[in-house]
């Protein structure tokens, strides 16, 4: 029995029927990993306790005790999720080393619901980019293609997911981090409003944008383990106390009389006109579904990518700076006196895109230089904020393209940061917003590469981002394409 | 134990040039003040001093990649009954910062503090002298803001290249950074200043200001304004660091103001010259020594922190806090002396001992109905025994109301002074109450008659004394009262004395 494209909706079921164990499960996609993943490079490392866990959730189930609403499912993570026992290396050499002795929340509540987390995702170091170049432990291969990035930063997470690795993956997103790469990818990904998932255990990139999400090949696979991770956190001062709705329950409500706002300045310069009319089709299929779309503006788009580009660093210059090389992350073996230790230390353990945007944000915050850089790129937030609250007076939801291109080729755009840094420009606003955002498939270009169509609501609405996607899907079967195929 | 304070501590010349009007000395104060939380101001840690080293820590306190920092509730709240204290305006928005620099105490590389929005905003502190060593003066606060604490570096002295350690137990606890204006101008008003600062802060409970413990530190900042013809010359701002005692503040500065003096006479840099200098001192030397200018020069790079929210701080909070805060020193001062008739130099003693010393003498002022007896008997017994025990009041051996019952025997004239005080000896010494203490030394009223028969014993038998009396040396009498206490030790010396006098018709 071929388990590897079944839904995680579809596994789930038929391991609470007792037609499938947890250790078959957990098993066959191990071996699949094993055999696949050498290649495609998206495990950072797979998890060895994951059979003995799986074990104990088909011994609690087989004795008739309760068993969580995942149970047995396998889940793989972003190693910039602390897992306890588990390496944990957010993509650095300088967290080579570092096994974490808790469990993020979010991991915490995925293991309460008894999903089995099957091994740790590539990523770019400390999430720092959009093609999962800059990891320590090596690029991770489009499965579409292996010339081309999976995108990034949680292009490990979406590339098992887009392979049959794993049903499902955690990935995070500071400016698209999760929806680029399921865009580059062919599969569906969520960014929930900030603050609706915990962030407590996520290796801080820029604090205020990041937020952990699903990956799956489904909106319903998504909405199942956003009902898990949901929620308040007493840990996490920036978790939101709001109600979780159950995200499966709303998915085959009707889309009639839904307003679909199509963001004018999405469909700009740049976007590659295969991307354009995918997006399109995608507006005709809503449309037909009920929906009603009208034109808005979300005048301030123009400024978001320098924005974000100001903000995020400087929060991370300041997040990083606890890796010094003084207990857990790598020291430089040659340093003579503290400050050597710092600077070797740093200047071994961090790759250059981690140590470019340090100092981009160092600089911003230095004194005569703060009022310039970062308070103006928190002004021009705030306005990119209100852009979003006066859409959402006319329209539940704003529709365009994730990204203005497919995937980019491997090496394509290192030498050209300002090119890379564009991957971004659609996806930057929701994190500067704190709305919440989907990327699903819908088409795929003349050359045989995914296109992703982004869905963006208002804060804490994220059920109706999966409601439209779901109905989507029902409608077409660009989610259901295999790379392989 | 009683601050009793010492000359300013300057040399001659500084001294002359003080009175003489030239120089005056400019200080201000930086105080960090350990606030008495069970828990660390971001995570759940204990702050109990003496654990072995980095037993007390957790993920948040030692930064652990992916930790993140929840405020403690209890820290906001003393931060603001100390702001009412101390006449602060109290922030109704009030939010967190980073301030970024590395160090191995520090292991998030920031320390979350507050930069632009500090909790407590303006407010002041009146202090006085109690001998008259300077004017009353009022105190103005610049600000007091809430940050977390680093850790503990200790590093190897030894200069063979040994390691450092690190302590993280103390890391994250909750500090209260209080900075006033420049507006001290002797070492005698810095230390009146700390010393009315410290009772405060221990009258409302918000910190045992623990020295020892580190969980009441102190910078100074201290320059001197010249003048030089019609013109007033401003030397350069020194901070001092590391002044262990209010003692050692006070000699820190005034050691600090002479040698400003007399660099300024060799070299006569002024304020525009040269930056800001740091400088420790060094108790064993009584100096002050430039220190190793490890952030000086830093930029800090303040940010608001991301991962907290913002405090907004309701008035009927505000309101709630006030009410709890209590009799203030200066308040409790003010009532001993307009309403228990102290002398301002006995309620500042007096108040300088706790709250706990001071309802101890109420309950006895008003149990005893003689408040200057009270006094008396508080402020010199007890204290004697608190300073000479090095205790507190409350293992005092004599309870309040024991001492209370005494008094009243003593204001009633059942005991005299010299007896009373017998009695409370015996009291402390074998642990008993009043009546047991008098009945031990064999201590019980004497009737008239008994008192006329032993006055008579002694007009029979001292004629000499009796006709030194009847020639008019009245003090002859004082040779009878010592006789009468050998016969009779319980007789009240006053009473033995008047009937003596009447019988003989003096
Ligand atoms: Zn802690």
């Amino acid at each position: 029995m071929d388990l590897s494209t079944l839904s995680a909706a579809e596994l789930v079921k038929r391991l609470s029927s007792g037609e499938l164990t947890a250790e078959s499960c957990t098993e066959s996609f191990l071996e699949r990993i094993k055999d696949r993943d050498s290649s495609l490079n998206s495990f950072v490392s797979t998890a060895e306790s994951a059979i003995s866990a799986a074990q104990a959730i088909d011994e609690r189930r087989s004795t008739g005790q309760a068993v969580g609403a995942l149970a047995g499912l396998p889940v793989a993570v972003k190693d910039g999720i602390c897992t306890a026992g588990i390496a944990t290396t957010a993509g650095s050499r300088m967290l080579e080393k570092f096994v974490p002795a808790f469990d993020a929340t979010m991991v915490k509540q995925l293991l309460s619901a008894d999903a089995v987390v099957i091994g740790k995702t590539n990523m770019d170091e400390f999430a720092m980019g959009s093609s999962t170049e800059n990891s320590f432990f090596g690029v991770t291969k489009n499965p579409w293609s292996d010339q081309h990035v999976p995108g990034g930063s949680s292009g490990g997470s979406a590339a098992c997911v887009a392979a049959d690795l794993a049903p499902v993956s955690i990935g995070s997103d500071t400016g698209g981090s999760i929806r680029q790469p399921a865009a580059f990818c062919g599969i569906t990904g969520l960014k929930p409003t900030y603050g609706r998932v915990s962030r407590f255990g996520l290796i801080a990139f820029a604090s205020s944008l990041d937020q952990i999400g699903p990956m799956a090949r489904s909106a319903e696979d998504c909405g199942l383990v956003m009902n898990v991770i949901s929620g308040h956190d007493s840990n996490d001062s920036t978790s939101a106390k709001n109600d979780v709705p159950d995200f499966t329950q709303t998915l085959n409500d009707s889309l009639k009389g839904l307003r679909i706002g199509i963001c004018k300045e999405h469909f700009g310069e740049g976007l590659d006109s295969e991307i354009e009319s995918a997006v399109n089709e995608s507006v005709k299929v809503l449309e037909s579904l009920g929906a009603e779309t009208v034109e808005i503006s979300l005048p301030h788009t123009p400024y978001a990518v320098a924005t974000y580009y100001v903000i995020a660093p400087c929060e991370a210059s300041s997040n990083l700076a606890r890796f010094d090389g003084v207990r857990y992350t790598h020291r430089a073996a040659t340093a003579k006196d503290l400050t050597e230790m710092y600077c070797q230390s740093r200047a071994e353990g961090f790759g250059e895109e981690v140590k470019k945007r340090i100092m981009l944000g160092t600089y911003a915050l230095s004194s005569g230089y703060y009022d310039a850089y970062y308070l103006k790129a928190s002004k021009v937030r705030r306005m990119i904020k209100h852009d979003y609250d006066s859409a959402f007076e006319k329209v539940d939801l704003i529709l365009g393209p994730t990204t203005p291109t497919t995937a980019f080729k491997i090496g394509e755009h290192t030498q050209n940061a300002l090119a890379m840094y564009l991957a971004d420009i659609y996806t930057v606003s929701a994190n500067l917003a704190g709305v919440p955002a989907i990327s699903i498939p819908c088409g795929l270009t003349s050359a045989g590469m995914p296109v992703g169509l982004q869905l963006q609501a208002r804060s804490f609405d994220e059920a109706s981002l999966l409601r439209v996607a779901h109905q989507f899907q029902l409608q077409t079967d660009w989610h259901t394409r295999r790379p392989n195929a | 134990m009683s601050e009793t304070f010492t000359s300013p501590q300057f040399d001659q010349a500084t001294r002359d040039a003080v009175s003489n009007d030239d120089v005056t000395v400019i200080i201000g104060l930086e105080v960090h003040v350990q606030l008495d939380t069970e828990s660390k101001l971001f995570c759940g840690c204990s702050t109990e001093f003496g654990a072995p080293p980095n037993t007390q820590t957790c993920a948040v306190c030692t930064g652990m990649p992916g930790s993140l920092p929840v405020i403690n509730e209890r820290a906001l709240q003393l931060s603001i009954k100390t702001g009412l204290a101390l006449n602060c305006e109290i922030a109704r928005y009030t939010k967190w910062d980073r301030k970024n620099y590395f160090y191995p105490d520090l292991p998030k590389g920031y320390q979350i503090s507050q930069f632009d929005k500090p909790i407590c905003g303006q407010g002041y502190l009146d202090i006085t002298a109690p001998k008259g060593e300077f004017e009353p003066r009022r105190v103005e606060l610049e600000r007091a803001h809430l940050e977390e604490d680093a850790g503990k570096s200790m590093h190897d002295e030894s200069q063979r290249g040994g390691n450092s350690k690190i302590d993280l137990n103390r890391t994250g606890t909750p500090l209260l950074e209080i900075v006033t204006k420049p507006d001290m101008r002797s070492p005698a008003e810095a230390r009146a200043f700390l010393t009315e600062l410290k009772l405060i802060l221990t009258y409302i409970g918000v910190s045992d200001c623990n020295m020892q413990h580190g969980n009441l530190r102190c910078d100074g900042n201290v320059n001197l304004h010249i003048k030089v013809g019609g013109e007033k010359i401003a030397t350069p701002i020194v901070e001092i660091k590391n002044m262990n005692s209010f003692r050692a503040a006070e000699r820190a500065l005034g050691y600090e103001a002479g040698r400003q003096l007399k660099l300024w006479k060799q070299n006569g840099k002024t304020i525009a010259d040269a930056p800001k200098q740091t400088r420790g001192w060094n108790d064993a030397d009584q100096v002050t020594t430039p220190q190793r200018e490890k952030e000086e020069s830093a930029d800090y790079r303040y940010f608001p922190d991301p991962d907290l929210i913002a405090v907004t701080i309701e008035e009927s909070e505000i309101e709630s806090i006030k009410k709890e805060i209590g009799r203030l020193p200066a308040q409790w001062r003010e009532l001993l002396i307009k309403e228990h008739g102290l002398k301002p130099y006995d309620a500042g003693v007096m108040v300088g001992q706790g709250a706990e010393v001071v309802e101890y003498f109420l309950v006895v002022a008003q149990g005893c109905g003689n408040s200057k007896m009270a006094s008396n008997w508080v402020g010199q017994e007890v204290l004697r025994f608190l300073n000479e025990s090095g205790e507190a009041i409350d293992a005092y051996p004599v309870s309040a109301d024991q001492m209370t019952e005494l008094l009243t025997k003593v204001n009633a004239g059942e005991l005299d002074q010299t007896r009373a005080k017998e009695v409370l000896q015996e009291m402390i010494d074998s642990k008993i109450e009043v009546q047991a203490a008098m009945d031990k030394l064999g201590i019980k009223a004497v009737d008239n008659s008994e008192i006329e028969s032993l006055c008579r014993q002694l007009i029979d038998e001292n004629p000499d004394v009796i006709q030194q009396i009847k020639d008019g040396n009245g003090k002859a009498v004082g040779a009878l009262i010592g006789k009468s206490r050998k016969l009779n030790p319980n007789a009240n010396p006053g009473l033995v004395k008047d009937t003596i006098l009447k019988m003989i018709g003096a």
